[in-house]
Parts: C-alpha cells; structure tokens; sequence
C-alpha cells in the first residue's frame, strides 16, 4: 500500500478514544473544540434537520467548510454524496482533513462508489456489515463506520451494525484457512482483506461508531461493543444544553467502564433531542451504498 | 519489572502498549485520578487531539497530579500531543497542558492531514530510524538544559531534558523500537 494510504490509516489511529462532532457553524465549532471533541464534522445541516427539509441533500458549500476550518485547530471532516467523485475532488481541494462518503447525503451513484485510492486525503465510510466495511476498503477508505440511523437519536441500528461487523469478524476468524476463498466470492470481498480479517481478527483500519448516539450511555455502549470511537451528530447540537452534553459525551466513551461516573455524567444534561423511532421514518439512509 | 503508565484519555495509547510491552516492559492505562496511585516508573503521553488530552486531564482532575510527579522526576515520553502538553510554550493554543519543559512548539507546524509525511532521519546515535508525521508540531525553541536528539529538514523533532523525552513523530506507529528502547534504557531504568 502508499505511503500516503498509511498516514491516512495513522490519522484515524490519533482519533481513537475520541468524539467526532457535526457542526454547522464555526460557533458551534468552537463549543465542539472546546468540549474535547477530536474532530468536526462540517455541515450545512445536520442530518435531523435533513430529514425534516427532505428533498436532496448535497455537500456543504465551501465558504462554510473553510470558516469551520479556520475556527478550530482540531481536524475538520466533511461529507460528500456516496459516488459524487466531484464533491471529493472539491473537499481535496479545500485541503480538508478527512471525507465521510456519506449515507446521509443523497447518493449521486447507485452503484459505484468513489474510486478513493485516486485521492490523497482519507475517506471514512459507513458500513452495516464486515462486507460493506470490506468493500469500502478495498475501494480506498482508511476509516469506517457503523451507519447507524442518522439524524433519529435511536441508538438501536448502530447496535445492530457494530454487532454485525463483530461477529462477521469472529465468525471469519473461526473459518479453516481453505474456506476463505469461496467466503470472499460469497461476501462478495476481496480475499486479500478477508486474510487479513481471518490472521488479525480485526478491520484493517479503525471503526467507530455513528448514527443515533445521543446520550454519554449511548456512547459508552458503543464503545463497549467495540466501537473505537463516535460520531455524534444531531445528538449534541438537537439537545438543550450543547455544550454540557458534548463534555459528558466526551468523558463517557474516555471512562465507558465506569457507570459511577458515567451515571454522575448523566445528571441534569437538560433534554435531549427529541429524536424519532426507526419505525416512524420513512427514508432508511442506511440501506444507501451497499 | 519495569511499570509504564499510559495516559489512556483519547488518541494511539494500544500502539505505544504493545511496542513497551514487546520490550519487556509492563504497561497499565490511566484514565482516572484512581490509576496513578499505582506504582509507577515512567509514563506516556500518546498521540491524539492535544486540546481534547488537555480539556479531559482538566475535567478528570488529573493535571495537577501528573504535572508534580513529573516536577519529582517522574520519566515521561510524549508524543505528538504528548509533546505539546509537556511544551511550556505552545503557539496557538487553546487549552493548558502540563508546561513542564523548557521548548516551544508549533501545533500543526506542517498542515493539514496532506502535510502528513513520513522520513528518515538521525536519532541520537542511534542510527537512522523511519518518522512518521501526522499533523505534527515541531519545536521551534528549545531552552538551556534540552538536549536535541533529532532533526528533519533542520526542525528540531526530538528532544530531551533531564526526565523528560519528546517527539514530534510517532515511532510507535513503526516497527522500529529504538526510541522506546532509549526511553526505557536511558531514563527509566536506574
């Protein structure tokens, strides 16, 4: 693999243990930073309000971004649609520290992916499953993410996508050395990553966790699942009291093994956002970008 | 046998753990007041995002602690992050660290993530060893007393005073033990 490759892989090393936060404004931004958050990311809107505007969904405008990064010292993110190569070419050019080909954007492309081994910047992307998060890889991306449902503030899907992607792992693990060839015709994966799976029995790269972390429990539950670190996006800036939750968030998933503190963490954090059921929305974003 | 705490708050502490424990050291995570009541005998400053190190070594109360056992001669090695908590000046910074060695340095001295690279270059005399920045600082003054154990490009990127050892780099994001090897030779073992 390039070298380049390899320190994108590091960066998303050096935001292990951390919160990653969307922001829409360098105000908010700065509360982000100031809150231990380890990176932002830059938003026009976050996906609660996406969700509520409907319609289509495009990357940030570029005066936004650079405000954001002109605000904080941290890393700033930002997402472009899932095959919208464009978009990313625009992000690289705004120098900008890492892309999540994002769900949550209305997909340009119902089929392919970006090519992201063209660019130099890193690119995270969501996965539900060890097949996706493999085929995202293999594509180029140097971080995952469990999809989760975003813009909801139901933790239930990123639940369901970290114990996925663990058991895939585990159950590629177990498999004789002779079964992975047909596995990965089967996954629909390369067999070099599903090898690498199989010796390691982890991701080639850090996986955190995203979509419907609201609350410091949530966040610490997903560490405990396995999550290497979280994305919080509507949950801290949809609350009442932003600035107070995004701390407790950050010190939950630093001390997820200890419910003294994280029960002292959860008093008084004002409410949180109000949040939808699964059940109740209509657009699934996790089921875009297989 | 010889105990490392790792600061353990946010950022690359696993990669630092796995690389002192191949050398035979024994290693431990401090992530509250409670952990540093153990017993120990040099500790690590990883890599991560220095504000979000700084703000939770703030709120968890730990600051103070760390910084009068390191003032005691505690050995600590930080990296990246871990260099610019110990820096006693940081240019643009926003949170406090520890300011207990006589440098000042640059966050993000290189860029953004495209101005992440990877070199080698002299340390101490030690040979050549691979360097890899990300996001990195560098020192830009270093007082009397600081000892400068390697350079990239004519920056300083490693120094030492007395008990204390930074980097700019990551060597624990290498194969290459030597700096962990100094660390624990050199400042930990008496």
């Amino acid at each position: 693999m390039s070298n380049r490759y390899e320190l994108n892989k590091n960066l998303a090393q050096m935001l292990k243990g951390g919160v990653i936060m969307d922001v829409t404004t360098p105000e908010q931004a700065k509360i982000a930073e100031s809150s231990g958050a380890c990176a932002v990311m830059a938003l026009e809107r976050i996906p609660a309000d996406i969700r509520a505007a409907g319609g289509v969904s495009r990357m940030s405008d570029p005066k936004i971004i650079k405000k954001i990064q002109a605000a904080v010292s941290i890393p700033v993110m930002a997402k472009c649609r899932i095959g919208h190569f464009v978009e990313a070419q625009i992000l690289q050019a705004l120098d900008i520290d890492y892309i999540d080909e994002s769900e949550v954007l209305t997909p340009a492309d119902n089929v392919n992916h970006i090519d992201k081994t063209k660019f130099k910047v890193p690119f995270v992307c969501g996965a539900r499953n060890l097949g996706e998060a493999l085929r995202r890889i293999a594509e180029g991306a140097s971080m995952i993410r469990s999809k989760g449902e975003a813009g909801t503030g139901d933790i239930v899907q990123a639940v369901s996508h970290m114990r996925a992607i663990n058991s895939d792992i585990n159950r590629i693990a177990a498999m004789r050395e002779d079964e992975l060839f047909a596995e990965s015709k089967n996954m629909q994966v390369p067999y070099e990553l599903l090898e690498y799976v199989h010796k390691n029995k982890k991701l080639p790269v850090v996986n955190f966790s995203a979509g419907g972390v609201a609350t410091p429990a949530d966040a610490a539950l997903m560490v405990h699942l396995g999550a290497q670190g979280v994305f919080v996006g509507s949950g801290i800036f949809k609350s009442k009291n932003p600035e107070k939750r995004a701390t407790a968030i950050v010190k939950s998933v630093t001390n997820y093994d200890d419910p003294d503190m994280i029960a002292r963490l959860s008093e008084d954090l004002g409410e949180a956002m109000v949040g939808i059921n699964q059940q109740e929305i209509k657009i699934l974003m996790a089921e875009r970008g297989q | 046998m010889i105990r490392i705490g790792v600061l353990a708050l946010q950022g690359a502490f696993l990669e630092h753990q796995a690389i002192l424990k191949h050398l035979g050291a024994e290693t431990f995570q401090i992530r509250k007041p409670k952990d540093l009541e153990r017993k120990i005998d040099g500790l690590v400053l990883p890599g991560g995002e220095s504000t979000a190190i700084c703000k939770l070594l703030i709120d968890l109360d730990m600051m103070n602690q760390i910084k009068s056992k390191i003032q005691d001669g505690l050995p600590v090695f930080g990296t990246c992050a871990g260099l610019i908590i110990l820096a006693k000046r940081v240019k643009n910074k926003s949170v406090p660290g520890l300011e207990t060695m006589d440098i000042e340095c640059v966050r993000n001295a290189y860029g953004r993530q495209l101005g992440s690279f990877r070199a080698t270059s002299q340390f101490e005399k030690f040979g050549k060893i691979p360097m890899v920045f990300i996001r990195a600082p560098y020192i830009t003054w270093a007082g009397r007393g600081v000892e400068i154990l390697a350079e990239v490009d004519g920056k300083i990127v490693a120094a030492r005073q007395k008990n204390q050892l930074v980097t700019a780099f990551h060597p624990e994001l290498t194969d290459n033990p030597t700096v962990h090897r100094y660390f624990l030779e050199k400042m930990v073992k008496k």
